[in-house]
């Protein structure tokens, strides 16, 4: 063998040992950026999704309130068994994202799975201000009833499970919004308070698609006895 | 869907002798502020808002009015002046928008079976700026397989509504609440 062959050799040899030595960190480097990007919502989504545990919590049964099966578009009360902390912040946070991860089945959902709570506080005058992910207005299967029967939803668990919140306001992504997903007025506040079930007369089938809605009608009777008379 | 129910909404009012002017007339989106202003500016009005929902059982249609203010509120909601606050329009009309969604639900719950037989209070968006009667009208739902089911009920809903409206309009035009 030459000696010019021999080198050759050996330079490749060191070539592949390096080699060897340095593939698996540029391998974790490709799988680092292969990976998509977080967003800051995904992050504090995913922060927030965490079960909230206080040094206060004690597992009580609490009274959530889905989706009746016999009643149509009614709510019901669901016991279940839920550590619950005795700040009534805390244990709010807890309630209302129990409301959103353990719904006893899809046909008995109120808030969308995708949505989260951001933040939530209660003033000294008993206004509770829930502020959620923009996934409660775009998860949301839209309709009056369906958005009326969310917030009665968060309102009555409430009411059944923390003492002192009077009313609830509710915030999409920190700001005020016009509509929880089209129809629903947020401008004002929510009483809160009353544990009984609501009432309605018709039936809530699964959440599907989108609602269509609304060209508005403004009729007008006045000047309707004119054309008559015409 | 909703544009095929306002279009015949329309026939069946202007064959009562009254004057209909739709928000909308294709896929276009005014904002509940535009709506609101084009009902206002006119006299002697009423404002019927329709949806089709995602959810509720197939085949019902519900009426929204307005609640009343909270009594601790009411006042703040009072007129100063004679002058009404846009973005509280409809407190002033609450009675009237209750008995005319009086009307329709019972129009309703004769035609479409499983309907209530009386309205529903909800804090509807598109009703709090207009000064005038106005009621919701939802029907469900989009999530019936077979769209022809719902493309059914829209003779049915222009009538039912008509003859409400047509009822209404002597309460109305008789200033009675």
């Amino acid at each position: 063998m030459s000696k010019g062959l021999k080198t050759t050799i050996l330079i490749l040899g060191a070539m592949v040992a390096i080699g060897l030595v340095i593939l698996p960190g540029l391998r974790q480097a490709v799988e680092r950026l292969r990976s998509v990007p977080r967003t800051d919502e995904q992050a504090r989504r995913d922060v927030m999704q965490q079960p909230i545990s206080t040094p206060t919590d004690v597992e009580v049964k609490a009274q959530l309130y889905w989706l009746s099966t016999s009643a149509p578009a009614s709510l019901e009360p669901i016991a279940i068994p839920l550590p619950l902390s005795a700040d009534p912040v805390e244990r709010s946070k807890q309630l209302i994202n129990a409301l959103i991860t353990r719904a006893p089945g899809p046909e008995r959902r109120t808030l969308p799975p995708e949505a989260s709570l951001l933040a939530f506080y209660i003033q000294p005058d008993g206004t509770a201000i829930a502020d959620f992910s923009d996934e409660i207005s775009s998860a949301m299967p839209s309709g009056i009833m369906s958005e009326q029967l969310a917030v009665q939803s968060m309102a009555q668990t409430l009411g059944a499970n923390v003492n002192g919140i009077r009313q609830l306001k509710i915030l999409i992504h920190g700001q005020e919004a016009e509509t929880l997903a089209g129809h629903l007025d947020l401008h004002g506040l929510f009483p809160v308070g009353s544990a009984t079930p609501t009432s309605a007369s018709a039936a809530i089938a699964p959440a599907q698609a989108a609602s269509q809605t609304k060209p508005t009608v403004p009729v007008n009777p006045a000047s309707a006895q004119a054309s008559q008379s015409h | 869907m909703v544009l095929g129910f306002a279009r015949l909404l329309r026939i069946s009012l202007e064959a009562q002798g009254l004057r209909v002017l739709l928000t909308r007339q294709a896929n276009d989106g005014p904002s509940f502020d535009d709506r609101s202003k084009l009902a206002n500016a006119q006299r002697g009005g009423i404002f019927i808002t329709l949806h089709v929902s995602s959810t509720g059982q197939p085949g019902t249609v519900r009426v929204y009015c307005l609640a009343h203010p909270p009594a601790a509120q009411s006042t703040a909601f009072a007129p100063r002046g004679g002058i009404l606050p846009w973005d509280r329009a409809q407190f002033g009309f609450i009675d009237q928008s209750r008995k005319l969604a009086e009307l329709i639900q019972i129009q309703m719950a004769q035609r479409f079976h499983g309907s209530p037989e009386t309205p529903l209070e909800a804090p509807v968006r598109q009703l709090r700026t207009v000064g005038a009667p106005a009621v919701a009208i939802e029907v469900s739902s989009v999530s019936v397989a077979d769209r022809s089911t719902l493309d059914q009920m829209g003779p049915g809903l222009a009538d039912a509504v008509a003859r409400a409206v047509a009822a209404f309009r002597m309460v109305y035009e008789a200033g009675g609440k």
